[in-house]
């Protein structure tokens, strides 16, 4: 029974960073498509808080683990 | 500068090694032998998974076809109060053998972990010896010391040779990225005057994980392919050296940030204060929980495709699920460089924040 709930606690984390993931890379389209010029600055800024977000998500990943 | 660099990541490599024995005892392996699918068991792809990523005393090469494994048995070295210093090979716990007083504890809360056995062949719990034992992650963490101070010095001799002149060789691959790791990551977070004495440890740092994930991506031969970051210790350690260094430059600026944030009501400090030293754990907690999960994941990942086969017991399946191997193998790959980048630039940005000037 621990072993389902952890399957679906670390799912209910991909929603999490998935959603997240997909609205930084949203507005980072939108940005670059605004200014050509600083795609470079915005690629490394999405980039970041996509690492970021990706870190929240595996904390979920691993007490899933645990579990 | 040169030997300043070699000298760290010497310190480091030694600091590393010794810390992650003592700490990184969860998830040894038990037995030397396994006997796998042949002798009629059913493929447990989670123990599978579980014994590739966890450390272990001997280094698992290949399981002959009558069941015995072929495997490199690395030294145990353990220290208890009565007994003194002991060093072995690690063989002579195969089987879940006693020896000399020791075994590998197999069930119950300290399995894995090696244990004082009395005279009647029941595990004393209470004298626990300390594990220095060179693990299978511990040779793969002096391995990628080795080849990181031999690029280094190569690196630092070549420049002494000929000048600073065009680059060449080694030198051509390795300065891009170490420009980039001072200008893009240490000079804009730390700013141009206070950089330089950063510079080594976010050096050292981004290149140690760096080389550590991309060996852990390679299965073959031996010194590649042991999870060095992926061992929560070794990522432990990092957070701490980062904690460390954080907290020892942090100026009087800090720590009035810290303790009395300019602009906050009296009457809100008490709740700030915890918070902001709660702050101050929790962001190289996340460092450390951010490698260790990301890398993990990702051999979980590859070694459960490639266990893909073994559950469905059918050679179809070997295309498909290799394919899937390679494609994660390369998203792995990006995953490698970018957790070295991030944890680099966080150490950076931390660091800022603990020198940065007060403006007003």
């Amino acid at each position: 029974m621990t072993g389902t709930m952890a399957a679906v606690g670390a799912g209910l984390a991909v929603i999490g960073a998935g959603l997240g993931i997909g609205r930084i890379g949203g507005s980072a389209m939108d940005a670059i498509a605004r200014q050509p010029e600083a795609t470079s600055k915005i690629q490394t800024a999405m980039i970041i808080a996509a690492a970021l977000i990706e870190g929240a998500a595996l904390f979920a990943i691993v007490v899933a683990l645990i579990a | 500068m040169k030997t300043k660099l070699s000298f760290i990541l010497l310190s480091f490599s030694f600091l590393i090694g010794t810390t992650v024995s003592l700490f990184g005892q969860e998830g040894h392996e038990g037995t030397g032998t396994k006997e796998h699918g042949g002798s009629g068991e059913a493929f447990n792809a989670s123990t599978f998974i579980m014994e590739h990523i966890a450390d272990s005393h001997e280094w698992h090469l290949w399981t002959k076809s009558n069941g015995e494994a072929v495997a490199v048995y690395l030294p145990v070295i353990l220290y208890s109060r009565e007994k003194g210093l002991d060093v072995f090979s690690s063989k002579h716990f195969a089987h879940g053998n006693v020896y000399n007083g020791y075994k590998i504890e197999e069930e119950g809360d300290l399995k894995g972990k090696i244990v004082t056995v009395d005279s009647e062949g029941h595990a004393d719990e209470a004298k626990i010896p300390l594990d220095f034992s060179i693990t299978k992650t511990i040779v793969g963490l002096l391995f990628s010391c080795i080849i990181g101070l031999f690029l280094f010095l190569s690196l630092s001799r070549s420049y002494k040779k000929t000048g600073i002149s065009h680059p060449r060789g080694i030198q051509s691959f390795l300065e891009p990225v170490i420009l980039f790791v001072r200008d893009d990551i240490a000079i804009s977070n730390i700013g141009k005057h206070k950089y330089e004495k950063y510079m080594p440890y976010l050096l050292t740092v981004f290149f140690f994980i760096l080389i550590n994930n991309l060996m852990g991506l390679v299965p073959f031969p031996p010194p590649f392919g042991a999870n060095v970051t992926g061992n929560i210790a070794v990522t432990m350690v990092l957070a701490l050296f980062t904690f460390f260094i954080t907290q020892f430059s942090g100026n009087k600026n800090y720590w009035r940030h810290t303790f009395a944030t300019p602009g906050v009501p009296l009457w809100l400090l008490p709740v700030m204060i915890p918070v902001e030293i709660i702050g101050i754990f929790s962001k190289p907690f996340a460092l450390m929980i951010r490698l260790f999960a990301n890398i993990t994941a990702g051999h979980i990942i590859v070694l459960s495709l490639v266990c893909l086969i073994f559950i469905f017991s059918s050679l179809a399946v070997a295309p498909v699920s290799i394919l899937f191997v390679i494609f994660m193998d390369c998203l792995e790959l990006l995953v490698a460089f970018l957790q070295a980048y991030v944890f680099t630039l966080l150490s950076a940005l931390f660091i800022s924040l603990a020198v940065q000037e007060e403006h007003h």
